[in-house]
């Protein structure tokens, strides 16, 4: 920590400030430069799309992670902050988006997790529950202290996870999309305890996709773009016109919808297709959905998070099990196939999480290219080592990956190659359909223009292409047919010359007046 | 989001990569040098040690656990663990030793003497079926590889116990009569003065080196044992490769088996007692990484001759076998660290051969998987 009295720079009324923050991971700048100032006692929100790098910058000022470089600015101090318990000691704690809960614990232990109550002689669990029970009680859900988290909804558990951040009796309050998963009523509950907490000198951030849920609630806006900040201004000065402009910025040009090609027969048909949520609880994630794909066609799904998006594309591909519905190509029902039979048919997928379900890390960039079309290189038994380099030498030309060669490991690429790796070696089996979860996802705006010429090509030449996405700017490019999907359902349909404010109502995002 | 050149710059070797080479090379055929540490130092401190006499007899030592080591590698690539192979082994011996001394049809009131090739047959078919039911277990039913074949390792054991009373069968002569003999050939005869053992033992490595490098199947193994997931959606049969490699593991335990019955002329219940160890550290001596994915025949017949090649030699200097067994454990935690090491600077020098995803990603994506090495193939 730096002597305070003689770099303290002048920060007004922010409690706590962020200056100069970078934040690199490898070669991705998350962050490039940003201020940011949480008012004393009142509600900032932080606007931003997927990716734009607000998770992060709320990470760096709740201790989780260290920033590359830059200053944090604690009442006027430079602090660094060695953990998240350390930034819990000074009084700033964090509600994550994702929930960080100990399913096998109940809801007392989860609330008290890392900072347990003592007695002399062991842990003062009669306090622990009496507490516990306080904070459901302002909280206004009548969840008993005892219940085991994983026998809560999921609206439940993040009402166990606000709880947990307000027994802290924090000065400062980070919420990451605290309402996502809750319903309106939990909402109200909520934005009165925020209410009541601002009253009481506590100062909030708040980051949510629901935006006009957002503006009700805050006192200043701060929008974040591709990791530097676009705007800041007072809620009361601002509307939701302002906030999606900043948000989404400039079209960068991710290019048009190809023309010049008719569209082929239906290529891919969706028929009232039902997919029961992976966790148990019963709840259709995708709910009798009907699309039709026809060849040389490229549909966007567009949808916030939880919309259904990944499910429903899984489902098709044969990653998910259906609950009801099926899916032909051409016309031939592939619902009871393998994954690599609707491959061998020309049904293939480029998963969401690249790492997680996309890549081989311990091979090389040629044989993750050539891992779906091994087939294409074998002779009889064996594989014919100078067929495979021709196709993977053809793949890397094709999807114009930058890389050293095919024997370059695959760790050793950009994300927006490695993504083009993955596309790459779904495309090098000939497919029909191409089923693609936000292919933007992580990648630079760059790489992104290339995927998505390299998306309209093929289609050109008669692929059908579905990509889904969270950004309307990738919307507005290359696809020929727009589908807002919400919670489980198409919501609207729109053709390419569809309004970013009519996708983001129709996704229920904001309702643009 | 990317900065391309940033990316760029990491990828490139920086400038302590040079000065580095020898330790590099080192570290990268640590199994080898070893192996040559080994065999000089045991050759200076015994006069009997550097013979092609000792040196043939030390190689059917190691073929017992090489031919188990070749079988564990294939199902450590796939990201699991075979504890059940020193039992199978032991299983697989006595099954021999019962069928060799004749198998008596009492409805029929004939005694049937199957010829020895047979008996082979039968002993590695019983291997593979132990493996299917390691297989069908962890694929199938999703029990922890670790677990199910702690189960099988202790069910095969009883049965081995069960079939002998905990006796051993010591007649696998056969009689020139009933046609029955050459058991012994296994564990006797030379091929160019070399024992059969080790003729096996190569033989089952090469097949397993083309299989792992020229065969679809081999990068099957190579592609779900390093991503599951990805492997799976890439059209791999991931259930298919399961099983097959506990399939392949356990055929090796079984022929292992009868090698090691046929060297000892007997056939107990209790042989092969902890060598599914051995083999998972000649595999991990090796340079595989037991996260799956990492790893080669080449790395783990060296960790194989590591391993019988110490050992041996500790018994010719007549060192007591309780330090020999610390010994063992050193050099096994040793590969182990080494392997760490190696994990730590490929991550870091990403030019290298091989390379853990680097740190671009981590900002999107889980904490990358923390495999702890490899060998380059």
């Amino acid at each position: 920590m730096k002597p305070a009295a003689e770099t303290a720079p002048a920060t007004g009324d922010a409690v706590l400030s962020a200056r100069n923050i970078v934040m690199s991971y490898g070669g991705v700048h998350a962050l490039k430069g940003v201020n940011f100032d949480i008012h004393r006692g009142k509600v900032t929100t932080l606007f931003g799309e997927n990716g734009a790098g607000k998770s992060t910058l709320m990470k760096i000022l709740s201790g989780v992670v260290t920033p590359t470089s830059g200053d944090i600015v604690l009442d006027g101090n430079f602090v660094s902050f060695s953990s998240s318990s350390d930034a819990r000691d000074r009084g700033i704690s964090i509600i994550h988006q994702e929930l960080s809960l100990a399913p096998n614990l109940s809801v007392r232990d989860n609330i008290f997790m890392g900072r347990e109550l003592r007695t002399r002689t062991g842990l003062d669990f009669a306090e622990e529950s009496r507490q516990a029970r306080a904070l459901m009680a302002d909280l206004e859900e009548d969840i008993d202290p005892m219940t085991l988290v994983e026998d809560l909804r999921l609206g439940q558990q993040q009402i166990v996870e606000i709880a947990r951040a307000l027994s802290v009796d924090s000065r400062i309050l980070i919420m990451d999309e605290p309402t996502s998963a809750l319903s309106a009523t939990e909402v109200e509950v909520l934005f009165k305890v925020i209410r009541d907490l601002t009253s009481r000198g506590v100062s909030i951030v708040y980051i949510s996709h629901h935006l006009e849920e957002a503006l009700q609630i805050t006192d200043y806006a701060v929008v974040l773009r591709d990791g530097a900040i676009t705007a800041t201004a007072e809620a009361r000065d601002i509307d939701l016109e302002w906030i999606v402009r900043n948000m989404v910025g400039e079209n960068f040009d991710l290019g048009s919808p190809p023309t010049g090609h008719e569209f082929g027969e239906v290529a891919l048909s969706i028929e009232d297709v039902s997919v029961i949520d992976a966790s148990g609880s019963g709840y259709s994630v995708v709910d009798h959905l009907s699309l039709d794909v026809r060849a040389g066609e490229i549909v966007c799904i567009y949808g916030l998070m939880g919309a259904g998006r990944t499910e429903l594309l899984e489902a098709v591909a044969g990653r998910m099990p259906m609950a009801g519905g099926r899916a032909l190509l051409e016309g031939e029902d592939v619902s009871r196939l393998s994954i690599a039979q609707r491959i061998a048919k020309g049904l293939v997928l480029v998963p969401e999480d690249r790492q997680r379900d996309g890549l081989v890390q311990t091979m090389t960039v040629g044989r993750n290219l050539s891992l779906a079309s091994i087939e294409a290189f074998a002779k009889g038994l064996f594989l014919s080592r100078s067929r495979e380099r021709e196709l993977v030498e053809d793949s890397i030309r094709k999807v114009t990956v930058k890389t050293a060669g095919g024997n370059a490991m695959i760790g050793s690429l950009s994300g927006g190659n490695q993504q083009k790796v993955v596309i790459g070696k779904m495309l090098t089996t000939n497919p029909k359909v191409i089923l693609l979860d936000e292919p933007s996802r992580g990648i630079d705006v760059g790489a992104k223009a290339e995927v998505f010429r390299l998306l309209s090509e093929r289609a050109a030449q008669g692929l059908a292409v579905v990509f889904s996405t969270s950004e309307v700017n990738e919307c507005l490019s290359i696809a020929h047919r727009i589908v807002v999907m919400r919670r489980g359902r198409i919501s609207a349909e729109f053709g390419a010359s569809a309004t970013k404010e009519q996708i983001m109502a129709a996704s229920g995002e904001a309702v643009v007046a | 989001m990317t900065d391309v050149s940033q990316a760029r710059k990491q990828s490139s070797p920086s400038a302590r990569g040079e000065g580095f080479d020898l330790a590099k090379l080192l570290l990268e055929g640590r199994a080898f040098f070893a192996l040559i540490v080994i065999i000089v130092v045991f050759s200076i401190l015994s006069p009997y040690y550097l013979s092609v006499a000792n040196f043939l007899t030390m190689a059917s030592h190691v073929a017992i656990f090489g031919i188990l080591a070749v079988g564990m590698l294939l199902v450590i690539l796939n990201g699991g663990i075979d504890l059940s192979v020193g039992s199978t082994l032991g299983l697989a011996g006595v099954v021999a030793g019962f069928l060799m001394q004749g198998v008596t049809l009492t409805w029929l009131g004939v005694v049937l003497y199957p010829p020895v090739w047979v008996v082979a047959v039968i002993a590695c078919m019983l291997g593979a079926g132990v493996g299917l039911i390691n297989g069908v277990l962890i694929a199938r039913f999703k029990v922890p590889a670790f677990v199910a074949t702690l189960g099988v390792m202790y069910m095969a054991r009883g049965l081995a116990l069960l079939m002998t009373s905990g006796l051993t069968y010591n007649n696998l002569g056969g009689k020139p009569e009933l046609g029955n003999t050459g058991f012994d050939a296994l564990g006797f005869n030379r091929l160019f003065g070399v024992p059969t053992g080790v003729v096996v033992l190569a033989v089952i490595a090469l097949i397993g080196s083309i299989v792992l490098n020229r065969t679809a199947f081999g990068r099957w193994l190579y592609a779900s044992g390093g991503n599951e997931r990805a492997a799976e959606l890439s059209g791999v049969p991931v259930k298919t490769v399961q099983v097959s490699v506990y399939v392949l593991s356990g055929i090796c335990a079984a022929i292992a088996g009868l090698i090691l019955s046929s060297q000892l002329t007997s056939a107990g219940p209790t042989a092969g007692t902890t060598y599914e160890l051995t083999a998972i550290a000649a595999v991990v001596i090796g340079g595989a990484a037991l996260t799956g994915g990492r790893g080669n025949i080449r790395g783990t017949l060296l960790g194989a001759f590591v391993i019988g090649f110490l050992s041996d030699g500790l018994v010719i200097i007549g060192i007591s076998s309780y330090w020999q067994t610390v010994f063992t454990g050193a050099v096994i935690v040793l590969a182990v660290l080494l392997n760490a090491v190696q994990y730590r600077r490929r991550s870091k020098l990403p030019s290298s051969t091989g390379g853990q995803p680097t740190s671009q990603q981590r900002g999107k994506a889980e904490p990358a998987n923390p495999a702890q090495g490899k060998t380059a193939r």
